[in-house]
């Protein structure tokens, strides 16, 4: 019965939607969690962008290195060369909290143009299916259904695998970041694909697209010109919370040893790094690592949340 | 008028919102005796529903009533708490909406969905319920009504949907009935058809009925009365004759001026200028002010003036007078 | 002089379920027939109304008339160019220029991401031509300001979109504008704005309307010619007097006594009985024989074919 009561005439009730799309900004100021989340969101982002200025080490320079600071042990001078790290330093002395920060890098720029690869294709696809319809979009959710069947981190290892069985061995440090974005991106389209799909048919039937259709456009500026505004608002919120799982996948994959080299190392190339200290009474070069990656995805992901509650005031 | 069944008196909802307080319904009053038809009829925006809805406790938060009094049959419900609301809502008042589909479970049988309903609300056995309940469906004109029971909602056509949707307002006996649109999503014939079953029904069992519209053809052809709500407030409340033909709020006049009608064929219609204000851009004065012909430096600096009695009046500082119309 | 022609026009939809479920439950391919067999002419600079109920296959007639929808059989010949069959992609072109559609619903029928401005220019701009100044003109021309160019449809209320809508069908400087039920969504005071409007921009404009709607007493003020289809048929086409004062099909009739009147107070007239039947499975000879008063053994059994009785073309065996 709580439907029913909703019975007000049309326009009063769009009237009272459109207020609430218009009141975005009002509706985060009103929301502790989405200001902390995007607050760290951007601290790290910033952190990750700036790395080079911000860092008090290059972990990457041999040169600045000096085994004797190995195993520092986090805001006390090292033993013999009386050098503070924030963070500590691992084995080999390199500043951890420097490759931290240097990894967020890593991760973020992976996730990122991990999920841009995926939101294309996935976008493309499900315009395409969803407008021309027929055996395309047969084929097309045929084939995302099949994809769905997988695991995702499954599907990444295999592209992963595949794509190190044909790169040159001295190409493979530089490719396998680019290896890693794909693999991921491709194991995500699918769900990009089959909300846009949705919101296409959806968008397809209304009057506006027949008012299209009527003067002549064809069908790829329908697609983009039209429907493809009308179909991003889902789409931004399933590419804030798949950032969140591109990172976590990524660093599962550099965790596993089939992602970033120890050459540019990720959250997760660190964690397992860190990983084999951590019995040994070193536990700092596994856990800030570890830490980070859990605030980052966290951040991430309850961000994703309230903009998919906000966006959708039916929910709420 | 003897007793009135439902008796609405000063009736203001409010929502508050960050922007400030709307009101959708203000100051509205009026009264439905036993077996009469009021019918409530205003354009989108002018808070027919959200009074039809503050009656039967279903204002969907944060509207609340803020002042006025309901009752129905003799008992104040405008202050009653959920329970109790709930179980008045399925004794006293019945409900019609537009959307057949929505007022019924789409799980249940019909049979058992009347069934359940009387169990819950009258004094009477299982066996006497179903006898009960195929009666109720021979009443609102099912054919085969026996076998019928045993089917779902979505069996039905629209039509006999919105049978189905009366049989079970009208099972429990109820002495008011709310109806909200009942014809809106229906075709011109099945329209008739439902229209003159309500009335049938109503006027057999001495029911009041609440009959929210924006069409007033329905209104002429079934109400007793008429309330014309504009902007929240009502206009004009008088018998369907009287504010169809002789109308005396500007606003009635101007709708009536609006709709096509047979005998004036191809004439330009009439316009009211503007549009209905927006609840939270209502101007000062009556609301009406400036869209009436008739509006003088009064009408922009007081509010219209309020019909208190239930029984009719007209809310205008310059009411039309009867004989100059005609 | 005839602009549209509309010759045995028919639509047949399928729907069948999927092939897997079809071959599971054992059923055969279903078909609907939405528009069968419909003929009739739209003189230039006329309104020609098509009236019935839901399934009567009223907006499927419209849709084929604009070109979103290819009919199944039969022919709709503007000016003489069948949009469907004809190959000359030039002529396709020009005759699309020329129609223009208005839709039911305001809050569907714009794109809520555009721009008034680019919404109504859009029929013009997409074929590459000159729009200066070309949407605040046309605002103007329908009642709104110049200045509403620049913002968005949900700024608008539903009155207003469709006049933004009468804009941007007005943009190409089209002949014929199908109006599929304009107002039926729209208040009745604000229905008589748009309906005012729509008369004052065709004397304005020399056009013409395919005007679809339910409501008989709108059709009536609108139209010059009236069609009454009843499940995908032409029952009866005449002027707006013949038909509404004599009425010569009962379905026709029907309607009539069933539209809600203003001047009937209380009015207590059996209601029409029995409802619209299932257009997939219609009945035989004439669809509408089981609701019928008049109707005789060969209503059942023959299919009414149209003919012209006192000024009217009517699908009725027994009207006289």
């Amino acid at each position: 019965m709580a439907e029913t009561s909703l019975n007000t005439p049309t326009s009063e009730r769009s009237r009272l939607r459109v207020s609430l799309d218009s009141d975005f900004a009002y509706q985060f100021r009103k929301s502790p969690v989405a200001i902390v989340s995007a607050v760290t969101v951007l601290i790290m982002v910033l952190c990750a962008v700036f790395a080079p200025l911000i860092a008090p080490y290059n972990p990457f320079d041999p040169a600045s290195l000096n085994l004797m600071n190995g195993f520092s042990k986090p805001m006390e001078p090292n033993a013999f060369t009386g050098d503070t790290f924030w963070l500590g330093t691992d084995d080999q002395g390199r500043d951890v909290f420097s490759t931290i920060l240097y990894g967020m890098r890593i991760s973020l720029f992976v996730g990122a143009a991990a999920v841009l690869f995926a939101m294309v294709l996935g976008i493309s696809l499900g315009l395409i299916a969803g407008y021309v319809g027929g055996w395309v979009e047969t084929i097309i959710m045929r084939v995302a259904d099949v994809q769905l069947t997988f695991p995702a981190i499954l599907v990444a290892m295999l592209i992963f695998g595949v794509a190190k069985g044909i790169t040159p061995v001295e190409y493979r440090d530089q490719m396998a970041i680019w290896v890693l974005i794909i693999a991921i991106g491709l194991s995500d389209w699918v769900q990009f694909a089959r909300v846009v799909r949705g919101a296409t048919l959806v968008e397809k039937n209304k009057e506006y697209v027949q008012a299209a259709r009527l003067i002549g456009r064809g069908p790829g500026a329908i697609m983009i010109k039209h429907i493809l505004p009308n179909v991003l608002s889902p789409v931004l919120v399933i590419a804030t919370i798949s950032l969140a799982l591109a990172i976590i996948a990524e660093a599962t994959l550099s965790f596993l040893g089939v992602g970033a080299p120890p050459t540019q190392p990720s959250l997760g190339t660190l964690i397992r790094i860190g990983q084999g200290f951590l019995f040994s009474g070193e536990w700092w070069i596994l856990l800030f690592p570890a830490v980070t990656l859990l605030a980052l995805a966290l951040s991430v992901n309850l961000l994703g949340d309230w903009l998919r509650d906000a966006l959708n005031p039916r929910l709420r | 008028m003897n007793e009135p069944i439902l008796s609405i008196r000063d009736l203001t909802v409010e929502i508050p919102t960050r922007h400030g307080i709307l009101s959708p319904v203000k100051g509205v009053s009026y009264d439905i005796g036993r077996g009469e038809i009021l019918g409530v009829v205003g354009e989108s925006g002018a808070g027919k529903s959200m009074a039809g809805n503050a009656v039967i406790g279903l204002l969907s938060p944060p509207a609340h009533i803020a002042e006025g009094e309901i009752w129905v049959g003799g008992t104040r419900v405008d202050h009653l708490a959920g329970e109790q609301m709930r179980r008045l809502r399925g004794k006293e008042i019945g409900m019609v909406f537009q959307d057949p589909l929505t007022s019924l479970n789409p799980l249940l049988r019909i049979g058992d969905q009347l069934t359940e309903t009387m169990l819950a609300h009258l004094d009477i056995s299982r066996s006497e319920a179903e006898a009960r309940a195929v009666a109720a469906l021979e009443e609102v004109g099912i054919p085969g009504a026996a076998e019928r029971v045993g089917s779902y909602p979505h069996e039905f056509s629209g039509g006999m949907r919105q049978r189905v949707v009366i049989a079970l307002a009208l099972c429990a006996e109820p002495s008011l009935i709310i109806a909200d649109e009942p014809t809106t999503a229906l075709d011109v014939s099945v329209q008739a058809q439902i229209i003159s079953l309500l009335k049938k029904l109503c006027r057999e069992r001495g029911t009041a009925v609440m009959l929210i519209t924006h069409d007033m053809g329905v209104i002429a052809e079934a109400a007793d009365r008429v309330a014309v709500m504009y902007a929240g407030q009502l206009a004009e409340l008088g018998s369907v004759r009287e504010v169809l033909t002789r109308p005396r709020h500007p606003y009635t006049d101007g709708l009536m001026g609006s709709t096509p009608l047979a005998s004036r064929g191809k004439d330009r219609l009439h316009q009211i200028p503007g549009a209905m204000p927006r609840l939270d851009a209502l101007p000062p004065g009556c609301a009406f002010h400036p869209r009436c012909p008739h509006a003088q430096d009064r009408c922009a600096e007081n509010p219209g003036p309020r019909i208190e009695d239930g029984a009719g009046g007209v809310a205008c500082w310059f009411p039309m007078t009867r004989e100059a119309v005609a | 002089m005839t602009l549209v022609a509309v010759r045995n026009l028919t639509r047949i939809f399928d729907v069948s379920k999927p092939w897997l479920n079809r071959v599971v439950e054992r059923r055969k391919k279903a078909f609907l027939t939405a528009v069968s067999d419909v003929s009739f002419d739209v003189a230039e600079r006329s309104v020609y109304a098509l009236v019935g109920e839901s399934g009567s296959g009223k907006s499927t007639i419209g849709k084929m008339l604009v070109g979103l929808l290819p009919p199944s059989e039969g022919a709709v010949k503007i000016r003489g160019t069948d949009l469907a069959r004809e190959t000359d992609a030039a002529k396709v072109d020009a005759v699309r220029r020329d129609i223009q559609m208005i839709f039911q619903d305001p809050f569907a029928s714009l794109n809520p991401r555009w721009r008034v401005r680019d919404i109504i220019v859009e029929p013009v701009a997409s074929r590459g031509g000159e729009t200066e100044g070309m949407a605040e003109r046309l605002l103007e021309q329908v009642g709104l300001s110049a200045r509403d160019a620049g913002k968005f449809p949900h700024e608008f209320s539903g009155g207003q979109r469709q006049r933004i809508c009468i804009a941007r069908a007005l943009a190409s400087e089209p002949k014929l504008i199908v109006c599929d039920e304009p107002t039926s969504a729209l208040d009745v005071s604000v229905q008589a704005q748009v309906l005012n409007l729509m008369s004052d921009l065709k004397d304005e404009f020399g056009l013409t309307y395919l005007f679809i709607s339910h409501d008989l007493t709108v059709v009536q003020h609108m139209a010059d010619r009236i069609g009454v289809l009843y499940l995908g048929r032409l029952v009866e086409e005449a002027g707006p007097d013949a038909l509404f004062d004599d009425p010569k099909h009962p379905y026709t009739q029907m309607l009539l006594s069933a539209a809600p009147q203003l001047d009937n107070f209380g009015r207590d007239v059996p209601p029409p009985t029995g409802e619209i039947p299932d257009p997939i499975n219609p009945p035989t000879g004439c669809a509408f024989h089981p609701r019928c008063s008049i109707a005789q053994p060969v209503c059942s059994r023959e299919r009414p074919e149209m003919r012209d009785l006192r000024g009217a073309r009517v699908a009725c065996h027994l009207a006289e």
